[in-house]
């Protein structure tokens, strides 16, 4: 076990190492640049001396490598945009609206999706079956700037339940402010839960163990919430790594819209601003969570599936 | 099974003659049958099957049903309402360009860049999925080593940096989005290779002297053909969500091209007042019953291509 984790850790460095060094080439070959005329107004001197000053006018891998030696010593250096700020502090600032979205949005989608998923296995090819497939089936794949756009049209400029955020912290607001954001952003999440749970949960009810706990006496409701429940862990699994990733890092879309200030908009408007310290970070940090993520799920198999074994064995 | 149940009458010698004329001329329906029937049976999957033909018949054809250019402004007639102007049936955006028109372009547009994506992506999978399924080795490697990165890259952040290099525009939107799809679909291919390579068909055709092209074509196709095509029907509302949302951001399609998510993305000034709803409601709904009509038509086809996943939906 501690073998098979140092070997993805390893894999882990590879992995960021490979993102850093895509993102470093994406961003210094990209038009335009953290100071010229449009972001900050400086004469052509001034301009070439805060060019040598942050290294602007060496090559991309150049940066990159002066990037990865800070960086593993905790150094993620200064924004570009906002003069003396370092970049953990801006991203510290900006991620409590993002996690605060995050969490409310699988606080109500996950427990929802996962009963939804239940109760369709569980009156499979019925009626309530077919509704709950074919909503389930809807807010996977309908597209999120179009739920966001109805939601807005339905609740905020028909009903008038709820207003836009006034780019005020989420945790700072009433939940005028963040309750249609986040069911909105919980609605993808409830139709792929449910999906997978009743799969999930077809797939355990067809096993032979729960065939011989019916027929050994067993009621109905004892066998689904001990035999059943505890094998339908699975499936659910699969689904909490990129959800999370997901409610760790922003929905971007979300947070435009509303006008929340959170990391997804924050990274946007360092696109405008061609504030590569905080561009890269952000992608860094988005790409340790999933990866991180997708290592804890595997972690998290062999401790609900013993049948499971880690590295190798195909 | 047509002519089995046909009726048949008269005296039982004539019957008898009849039904063995019946039993002569039945034919065993073929694969391609046998999934259409159970295609048809799926009510939704047919009225997916019809919305996917409507918007594909108004892409095709945009030039000659469209009323007015895509581009044509008119500023005498901005902001017209649906159905004020029987010259606009659908109203005219703020610079009193015809929504219809806009509306028909952009799903010409939607359908080229997803379509073009999946083309890309396949093609990937299935070059990528043979390799490293079938000689194993160090294209498994690199394969593996790929996904690892793909999947650590933060989807939309990485393609608004990808767009930023290569600029906006139909083959470059394509490009940004089928560029970190294919890695699911290619281990796909890979796991159905693994799976067929070693069945005593393939040995048998070996051992005939059938060459490795041959086997790939002729043996291996055709067995991974089918969850192929469901997983691409799957994959299509992802892109075409995917290029709705760049769009929306501004990191997508070149003006004056109309695409779907623009026209979202463009009313996000006006949202303060009611009145100019319609212009971003209008685009949600194509995009919303496009993307719909695809995943019906997808489930539809996973219930007909893949008997033995029969009703257990995911």
């Amino acid at each position: 076990m501690a073998r098979y984790i140092l070997g993805r850790l390893a894999g882990l460095v590879f992995v960021l190492l490979t993102v850093s060094f895509l993102t470093f080439f994406l961003m210094y070959n990209t038009p335009g640049g953290p100071f010229d005329e449009l972001n900050q107004p400086l004469s052509p001197e001034a301009k070439a001396n805060m060019m040598r000053k942050y290294g602007l006018d060496q090559p991309f891998y150049v940066n990159w490598w002066n990037w990865i030696t800070k960086a593993v010593q905790g150094d993620f250096g200064m924004s570009y945009y906002y003069p003396n700020t370092r970049v953990i502090d801006l991203f510290s600032k900006y991620w409590g609206s993002s996690l605060m979205l995050g969490f409310l949005s699988v606080a109500w989608s996950f427990p929802l999706g996962a009963v939804l998923g239940v109760i369709a296995a569980l009156k499979r090819n019925t009626i309530v079956d077919q509704i709950i497939t074919t909503v389930a089936l809807v807010t996977v794949t309908v597209p999120i700037i179009s739920l966001i756009f109805f939601g807005i049209a339905i609740f905020i400029i028909g009903l008038k339940w709820f207003g836009f955020n006034n780019g005020q912290p989420l945790y700072h607001q009433p939940p005028n402010a963040w309750v249609l954001p986040a069911f909105i952003f919980g609605l993808g999440t409830v139709g792929a839960l449910a999906r997978y749970t009743r799969s999930g949960m077809l797939d355990v009810l067809g096993q032979d163990y729960i065939r011989t706990a019916r027929a050994k006496g067993l009621s109905r409701a004892v066998v689904i919430m001990k035999h059943a429940m505890r094998n339908m862990l699975i499936p659910l699994v699969t689904v909490f790594g990129p959800v999370l990733a997901n409610a760790i890092t922003g929905s971007t879309f979300v947070e435009i819209t509303f006008a929340i200030p959170g990391i997804g908009r924050f990274f946007l408007e360092s696109i405008y601003t061609r504030d590569y310290p905080v561009i890269i970070f952000t992608v860094i940090i988005a790409a340790t969570m999933l990866t991180i993520t997708n290592l804890l799920i595997d972690i998290a198999y062999t401790l609900i599936d013993p049948r499971v074994r880690l590295g190798g064995g195909h | 099974m047509a002519t089995q149940n046909l009726p048949v009458q008269g005296t039982p010698s004539a019957r008898t003659a009849a039904k063995s004329a019946a039993i002569a001329e039945y034919k065993p329906l073929s694969p391609a049958q046998l999934a259409w029937r159970r295609f048809r049976r799926n009510r939704l999957a047919i009225v997916g099957l019809f919305i996917v033909l409507v918007f594909i018949f108004a892409g095709v054809f945009a030039p000659v049903i469209s009323p007015f250019p895509y581009d044509k402004t008119n500023l005498f007639k901005t902001w017209l309402p649906p159905g004020r102007d029987p010259a606009h049936v659908l109203g005219t955006d703020e610079l009193g360009r015809d929504i219809l028109s806009r509306l028909i372009w952009g799903a010409r547009v939607s359908l080229i860049v997803s379509l073009a994506a999946t083309g890309i992506v396949v093609s990937l999978a299935l070059l990528f999925g043979f390799l490293s399924g079938y000689f194993g080795g160090a294209w498994d490697y690199a394969l593996n080593r790929m996904f690892e990165v793909i999947g650590a890259l933060p989807g939309l952040l990485f393609q608004i940096l990808l767009m930023l290099l290569i600029g906006n525009g139909i083959l470059q939107v394509t490009i940004a989005i089928s560029i970190l799809g294919w890695p699911g679909l290619a281990r796909l291919v890979r796991a159905q290779v693994l799976a067929y390579k070693e069945r005593d068909f393939v040995s048998a055709a070996r051992s005939l002297g059938a060459t490795t092209p041959f086997i790939m074509t002729r043996h291996l196709l055709p067995n991974i053909i089918n969850p192929l095509i469901v997983a691409v029907s799957f994959a299509i509302p992802g892109f075409i969500g995917a290029e709705a949302g760049l769009s929306f951001l501004g990191y997508g399609i070149n003006d004056p091209l109309p695409s779907w998510g623009k026209m979202v993305g463009a009313i996000g000034r006006y949202l303060s007042s009611p009145n100019y709803l319609y212009v971003g409601i209008i685009p949600t709904v194509a995009l919303a019953l496009l993307v719909l009509g695809f995943s019906f038509l997808g489930d539809g086809l996973r219930d007909a291509l893949d008997p033995s996943s029969d009703r257990a939906r995911l």
